[in-house]
Order: structure tokens, then C-alpha cells, then sequence
């Protein structure tokens, strides 16, 4: 995290735009870089910590949370939250679960799809409620967290499905590789690359980044604001149940918990990838990123023989840190715009 | 007459007790330039958000081309071909100027992708055609707000629309913006676009308008060719008595000097700038949009660093950057932009009238309501604050009456050195006036006052000496007697030396 502190604002005569726009791309850069620092610091430690399969291991455990931290980031953008992606994920991954049970021959890829369109189907919930009561989303996608996972609990008491319950092939796509990397990896890549390409050029992306920037002036551009923050519900919604399949898949044994707590993780990840919490600004890359470098870290702590009781505290403090840089990097930016002659 | 091509007929609308409307009519006709003229929150803003769809009025109708139009939003506005600017900017801070401009007609390439490079293209040939040089990358964020204007103006006439509704475009330009964008307007009207235009500038009305349309406590009070009015009889009609006495400075002798600034800079801003303000004198800072004005005031307050230079005040040296000792020393800056500078949207009038002086309105750390409403009260008297309720939210009152109430905050604090960036922008007639005596009574008692306006008519009148900045750079310290509109013009171009 060091190691952004110093690029941007020094170059501060250099013109705001291009200096804007750097301390953009800085920003992911950045997390990248602290990225690269904890591994070289983690491998000099333990040399094994950057083997083939510690490497698969990592990129797998970043996979899930990975795709919920695309979600969350399209609703952040538009200064949103959705506190409710832990419990949709739950409620898809005992659903694929009982699917399987059920229709024991059903093609894996038919079963994505269920998965998706049933987390698109509680983000709509999201957003149909967020749209209708006008009620702030932070309220709504409490009250969904809880009531998803009621649903997940009354549907699941006392069962359990076991890797026994679903077909060897479903089951494989939670570790197979190709060409040495996980499968479940390439789904979060892809994920990544056209919700990424959809924000940066399409209109209904950059309208996303209007909303988020200033709601009053986007009603007053005629922006459909309703409409773009409902399918940003649902876009949250469809990915965590994606992500619920890919957990099944992953885990094999599903019951009611699957996915309890993950939704703070995410918005954690968000928030380091460097997405302002107030909307506007960042990107799925860096939300991304975020969910990487998160893991990883979980990752090297114990590698590093630090105690686990305190990973919650360094993951914590990262967090802390990333606002903190978040603020100090928009104060400088925001003030050398200001202070810049704007006429070219 | 022909069918109007908009039409307004016994349109009202309420916000709660107040009514800002009340059987209004108004008719816009392709080819015409119609002025909107009335004191503030006689309900101008509000006949434009009507017309752009952001208010349903409660009655009335609403006709494009003789048919009913109903607008259930500002998406069905633009698609009639109605484009507004409004009263104050509404840009995303976050997103860049050309993006800004086009932010939901981005022009798009293949697979139906935003085409960035064309969309810069545009952006910047409608800053040539409207003669600034804006930077079309930049984000939004930090503009001067002129330059958000300007951002505005461009996003309008980029919609080519039939109708170009205007409210208060020119307040924080100069001479020369105004002139160009008139020069757009006027090219537009001679397409056949129908134009309203709202200003509280009269030079500026007869200098576009055909017919002008006055309006008084929401009512209509009369629509007339331009050519039949007088500037007098429109302000009669608007304030209901007589106004006069537009500029009364007095004339003080100047005392020891309170404000001195010696050799001011901020690379790549403003260079080596020197000038002493004495007690009791008003000194206008004036020139073009951008030429580091407001930045200069800025850099004095200590709100943004300055790279070389000093500022002075009753002799000793204020540290640079700092807002609090620039406070504490008795200074006070009205900053241009009122929205993002100088008040707390969703507090209440009173509040954001005692922002500055709470420490000394409150006995032992507690506020007082008491004490807090009657000074507010106090000032907004004065200043002709129309607001439903002082502990109404700030975002409700017309832009006016918002800008009284930022005047009426820092004129609270009593201060010794007074800064004030475009005091007057968007203040009707009367109240106008009103400032002008209040700025001419606090330099009567000894205050220093550095008053940074685009508006020539009050730099003449009311300034003692009239610096002039182009380019970043003094270019001359013209004295009352020897200041008129082609000295300071001339300086502000860049065609006089230093005098
Ligand atoms: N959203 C709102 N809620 C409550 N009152 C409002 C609201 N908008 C406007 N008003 C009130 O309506 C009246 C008319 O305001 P409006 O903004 O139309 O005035 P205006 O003619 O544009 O004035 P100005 O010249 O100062 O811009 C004012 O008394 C204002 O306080
Ligand atoms: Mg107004």
C-alpha cells in the first residue's frame, strides 16, 4: 500500500486530467504492487509459498469472492450497497445442491444458468424494493439478509448434502485446471472482463458512474436512475448466484451456513480495490484486485507466523489503510484540480 | 401571431404553503428570444424545472406546436426537443468535462461502444465554437463555476433542440463569454430555435431579447416586444416601486493599508501579483473568465497553497494555506461558488448563517436557538432573505436567495479584510442595491474590501480602484476617475499595459 504514496500528486503541474486519470490507474497499480510485496516478502519467508500449487490454491480461494466483489462494486459505483450477496449465495448453492438431488443427470451448464437466474431473481427483490419504497439500499439488503437466509434455514433444516449427492463431474469443475489454471478462475476472468468492458463502454455503464457521482444531477439529465440501479441489483444478485454454484462445486458439502458473513469480506474487498464507498469512481478491476489481495493475505498471515488472532485485525487495518490512502489520494487530486488553470 | 411553438397557459405549482407559481402564461415563438425577468424567487427557476420536466405543475397546461405536452420526467423533455441549462450547474464531479457534456448521447462506434476520441473531438469544437479552451479531459471536479457554465452552455447547444431555455447562463461570465454565447444564441434563434433566456443583467436582456416577460410573487405580470420597454419600467414592474440608486459608494478617504500582497504566485495560475488594499477603499479585481481571479482570492484566504509571494494584513504576514489564522487574523471570503463552497445544502438557513460564528454564539460550547435565530434573522432582514421559514433546508430557497444567505454569513463575522468573489451573482435588482450599500457601509467603517466581479457596471460603480488580471498576470491599477468600460476591457484583453 506504500508504494502508491508517492506517484500522483507530485506531478501535480503536469495537468489535472492526466494527473486524474493516474491517480486512477495508480490506484489499481498500486494494489497490485502491495500484491507483489506481500508475496516477495511471503516467499522469502517460505520459499514453498510460491509453488504451482500454492499459487492454483490461491487463485481458487480468491475465485468466489472475486465474482461477489464484481457485484458489489457496480452497486457501490452508483452509491449503493448490497449486504444481502452472503445470503443469496447460500440460498443458490443449497439450491444447486437440491437440484442435484433431485434431477441427478441435469448438464452442469444448465445448472450455471439456474444458479445465475436465481440470484438474479432475489437481486430484482433488491432493487424492486429499493425502487419502490424508496428506502436506502443499506436498509433493504439488511432485511433481504435476513429473510434470504430464513428461506436458506427453513428449506435446509436439518439436511445436509454431501459431495456423495452431486455428480463427479460438478464436482471436478471445482478443481480441474486448464493449462494449469483453475476453471473456476477463468469463470471470475470472465466475469471480470465483460462486466469491466459493460462499465467502461457502455452508455448504461457510464450512467452507472453518474449516479453515483451526483443522483440530483443525474435525475435532472433525464438518467433513468430507477431503472440503472434496479439492474445493478439484479447484475449482484445473478453473480452471487453464480458464485453460489461455483461453491457447491467447490465444497461439495452444502447446508444452511454456506456463505454466512461473506457479504462484509466483499465490501471490504471493494472497498481496498479502491471503489469509493460514496460512488462515482473506481472500478471492477480494483474490486477484483481487492478480493486477490484480501485472500492472499489470509493466505500469507500464517505463513508469516503471525498469530491468527490477529488476521482480522491486519485485514482490518488494510482496510483502514486503503480509506485512509482513498481519502488523502481524492484530497490531492480534488485540490490540484482546483488550484490548476483549467483553459487549455 | 403565429402558433406559439411552447406555450405555457394558467400554470401553478406549490411546494408545500408556498406558492411559487400562480397562473402563469408564457408563449415561445421559433425564432425568438424571450427574456424572463423578475426579483429572486419570484418563481423563474421554477417555470424553467416545469418545462423541463422535473415539476408537474398542480395546473395548467403545457403545449409544444399547439398539441398537450406532458412531461412525466427530463428524459421526455429532451426527447420534445427541450434543452435547459440550469440555474446552477449539475455536473459529475467524478466524470470528465466531455463526458459531462454528453453523458447519455455519447457518440458510439462499433458493437454500440462509447466512442471516447470522437466524443472529445466534439466537446472541444463546441468550446471553439463558444471561443474557450477547455479542457475536454479533465474531470469535472474543481472547475471555477464558470466554467461549469460553460460545461452547461455546451451540453445545450450540443442538443441542437428546439427550444433553449437558459436560466441565469451568464452570472459568473464576463463581458466576453457572454458576448460569444450570445453570439451562439443568436445564431441558433436565427435557425429557428426558440429561445428563453433568463437574466438579471438588462443590458444583457436588450441586448438578445425581442420580448421580455415579467413576472412578480409567481404571477405574470406582463409580456412586451423589448423595443417598447425601458430598462426603468421593467424594474418597476418587477419590484412594484420605484428603484434607485443602483450603486452608491461613498466616497472615503482611504485609510493606512490593511491588505497588502506582494509578489503572489502560483506556477502555471498566477504570477507575481502585488497590490495593497487601505482601509475604507473598495478595490475590483476584474478581467476574464479564467484569468486567475478567483484563484488569486483563493491563494490570499489561504484555501489553496501559493508557490512564492506574501500576504500581509495590518502589517503582519499571514502563513500560507491557512484558512483558520486567515479567519482568526479578520478575514473573510464569499466564494464564487455557493453551492460547493459556501453552504451546507440540507442544513437550515439559520444554521448555515451562524456556521462561522457558533463559537461566539455559544455560551460554554452549548448553541443557544434563541440567539442563533435572532442574529440570523437579523441578516437575513437585511438582505431580503425570501425564505418560508429561517429552519427551512438552504436547497429550497431560489439561487438568489441561497447566494443572500452566504453574504449574510460572512458579513456576520464582522470582519476587517473582506473578500468577496461575484457578490451579487444572481441577485435581483433591489437587493442588488442593497449589497452595494452594505459593502459601501462596511468600507465607511474601515474595512478593506476586495470584490471580484465579472459585471463591469458594478466594478465601475462601485470600486475605488480597479485592478485588472489577464492571463494570470496584474495588467493594470486603474484609479475610479480614469476607470470606464474601455480601460478596464482593454486591460482585461490584454491590449494595455501596465498602467
Ligand atoms: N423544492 C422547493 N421546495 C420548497 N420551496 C421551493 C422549492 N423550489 C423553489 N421553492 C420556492 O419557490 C419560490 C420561487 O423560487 P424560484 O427558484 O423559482 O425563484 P427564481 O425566480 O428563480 O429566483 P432567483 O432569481 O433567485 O433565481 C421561492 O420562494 C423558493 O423558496
Ligand atoms: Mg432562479
Amino acid at each position: 500500500m506504500t508504494a502508491v504514496d508517492t506517484a500522483p500528486a507530485e506531478t501535480a503541474t503536469g495537468g489535472g486530467a492526466r494527473l486524474a486519470r493516474r491517480a486512477f490507474a495508480v490506484r489499481e497499480l498500486g494494489i497490485a504492487l502491495a500484491l507483489v510485496l506481500l508475496v516477495v516478502t511471503t516467499t522469502v519467508v517460505n520459499p514453498r509459498f510460491l509453488s504451482a500449487q500454492n499459487l492454483k490454491d490461491l487463485l481458487l480461494g480468491s475465485t468466489i469472492l472475486a465474482i461477489l466483489a464484481v457485484g458489489q462494486a457496480v452497486v457501490v459505483i452508483t452509491r449503493n450497497v448490497d449486504l444481502s450477496i452472503g445470503s443469496i449465495l447460500g440460498l443458490s448453492a443449497f439450491a444447486t445442491g437440491a437440484v442435484f438431488v433431485a434431477v441427478p443427470g441435469l448438464p452442469i451448464p444448465l445448472m450455471l444458468v439456474i444458479g445465475t437466474a436465481l440470484g438474479a431473481v432475489l437481486g430484482a427483490v433488491n432493487g424492486g424494493l429499493i425502487a419502490a419504497a424508496r428506502v436506502p439500499a443499506l436498509v433493504v439488503t439488511l432485511g433481504t439478509l435476513y429473510m434470504f437466509r430464513g428461506v436458506d434455514y427453513m428449506w435446509a433444516t436439518g439436511r445436509q448434502i454431501n459431495a456423495a449427492d452431486m455428480p463427479a463431474a460438478f464436482l471436478g469443475m471445482g478443481t480441474a485446471t486448464v493449462l494449469g489454471v483453475p476453471v473456476l478462475a477463468l469463470f471470475a476472468a470472465a466475469v471480470l472482463v465483460a462486466v469491466g468492458y459493460v462499465l467502461r463502454n457502455h452508455r448504461s455503464g457510464r450512467e452507472l458512474y453518474a449516479i453515483g457521482s451526483d443522483p440530483a444531477a443525474a435525475r435532472l439529465s433525464g438518467i433513468p436512475s430507477g431503472r440503472r440501479v434496479f439492474y445493478a441489483f439484479v447484475t449482484s444478485g445473478a453473480l452471487a448466484g453464480l458464485a453460489g454454484v461455483l461453491h457447491a462445486a467447490r465444497f461439495g458439502t452444502l447446508d444452511a451456513n454456506a456463505g454466512l458473513g461473506t457479504e462484509l469480506n466483499v465490501v471490504a474487498a471493494v472497498v481496498v480495490g479502491g471503489v469509493a464507498i460514496f460512488g462515482g469512481s473506481g472500478s471492477v478491476y480494483g474490486a477484483a484486485l481487492g478480493a486477490v489481495l484480501l485472500t492472499t493475505i489470509r493466505a500469507a498471515l500464517p505463513v508469516l507466523g503471525i498469530n491468527p488472532f490477529w488476521q482480522d485485525a491486519a485485514v482490518g487495518a488494510l482496510i483502514l489503510a486503503a480509506i485512509g490512502l482513498d481519502r488523502a489520494l481524492s484530497a490531492r487530486v480534488a485540490r490540484s484540480l482546483r488550484e490548476r488553470k483549467a483553459h487549455v | 401571431m403565429p402558433t406559439p411553438l411552447l406555450a405555457l397557459d394558467g400554470v401553478s405549482k406549490s411546494f408545500g404553503a408556498v406558492a411559487a407559481l400562480r397562473d402563469v402564461r408564457l408563449e415561445l415563438h421559433a425564432g425568438e428570444a424571450h427574456a424572463l425577468v423578475g426579483e429572486n424567487g419570484a418563481g423563474k427557476s421554477t417555470l424553467v424545472k416545469i418545462l423541463a420536466g422535473v415539476h408537474a405543475p398542480d395546473a395548467g397546461t403545457v403545449t409544444l406546436d399547439g398539441r398537450p405536452l406532458l412531461l412525466s420526467g427530463p428524459a421526455d423533455a429532451r426527447a420534445a426537443g427541450i434543452a435547459v441549462i440550469y440555474q446552477e450547474p449539475t455536473l459529475f464531479a467524478d466524470l470528465s468535462v466531455a463526458e459531462n457534456i454528453f453523458m447519455g448521447r455519447q457518440p458510439l462506434r462499433s458493437l454500440r461502444r462509447v466512442d471516447y476520441a470522437a466524443m472529445r473531438e466534439r466537446a472541444a469544437e463546441l468550446f471553439a465554437r463558444l471561443g474557450v479552451r477547455l479542457d475536454p479531459d479533465r474531470p469535472a471536479r474543481g472547475l471555477s463555476i464558470a466554467d461549469q457554465q460553460l460545461v452547461e452552455i455546451a451540453k445545450a447547444i450540443s442538443l441542437d433542440a428546439r427550444v433553449l431555455v437558459m436560466d441565469e447562463p451568464t452570472a459568473a461570465l464576463s463581458g466576453i463569454e457572454v458576448e460569444r454565447l450570445f453570439a451562439v444564441a443568436r445564431s441558433l434563434r436565427d435557425a429557428g430555435t426558440a429561445v428563453l433566456f433568463i437574466s438579471h443583467r438588462f443590458d444583457e436582456v436588450f441586448a438578445l431579447c425581442q420580448t421580455v416577460t415579467v413576472m412578480r410573487d409567481g404571477r405574470w405580470v406582463s409580456t412586451d416586444p423589448a423595443g417598447t420597454l425601458t430598462v426603468d419600467e421593467v424594474v418597476r414592474r418587477m419590484v412594484g416601486r420605484e428603484v434607485s440608486a443602483m450603486y452608491p459608494k461613498q466616497d472615503t478617504a482611504p485609510g493606512e493599508p490593511r491588505l497588502q500582497v506582494r509578489g503572489l504566485t502560483r506556477h502555471g495560475v498566477f504570477d507575481d501579483v502585488t497590490f495593497t488594499v487601505h482601509a475604507g477603499e473598495i478595490v475590483a479585481l476584474a478581467g476574464l473568465v479564467g484569468a486567475g481571479r478567483s484563484e488569486v482570492s483563493r491563494a490570499i484566504f489561504g484555501v489553496d497553497r501559493h508557490d512564492a509571494g506574501e500576504v500581509l494584513l495590518d502589517g503582519s504576514r499571514l502563513p500560507n494555506g491557512d484558512t483558520a489564522a486567515a479567519i482568526r487574523a479578520g478575514l473573510a471570503l464569499v466564494p464564487e461558488d455557493r453551492r460547493q463552497q459556501g453552504l451546507v445544502m440540507e442544513l437550515s438557513v439559520e444554521r448555515n448563517t451562524n456556521l462561522p460564528r457558533r463559537w461566539r454564539l455559544s455560551r460554554g460550547g452549548l448553541l443557544f436557538g434563541g440567539d442563533e435565530r435572532r442574529a440570523a434573522t437579523t441578516w437575513a432582514q437585511r438582505l431580503q432573505v425570501k425564505a418560508g421559514r429561517l429552519t427551512d433546508p438552504v436547497s429550497t430557497l431560489s439561487g438568489g436567495n441561497q447566494q443572500k444567505v452566504v453574504l449574510a454569513k460572512w458579513l456576520a463575522t464582522a470582519p476587517k479584510v473582506l473578500i468577496v468573489d461575484e457578490p451579487t451573482r444572481g441577485i435581483d435588482v433591489g437587493t442588488k442595491a442593497e449589497v452595494h450599500r452594505l459593502l459601501s457601509q462596511l468600507a465607511a467603517d474601515g474595512v478593506a474590501v476586495l470584490m471580484v466581479s465579472s459585471e463591469l457596471p458594478e466594478v465601475l460603480g462601485m470600486a475605488d480602484r480597479v485592478l485588472v488580471m489577464h492571463e494570470g498576470r496584474l495588467t493594470a491599477d486603474i484609479p475610479r476617475a480614469r476607470a470606464d468600460e474601455q480601460s478596464v476591457m482593454l486591460a482585461a484583453t490584454g491590449q494595455a499595459a501596465a498602467a
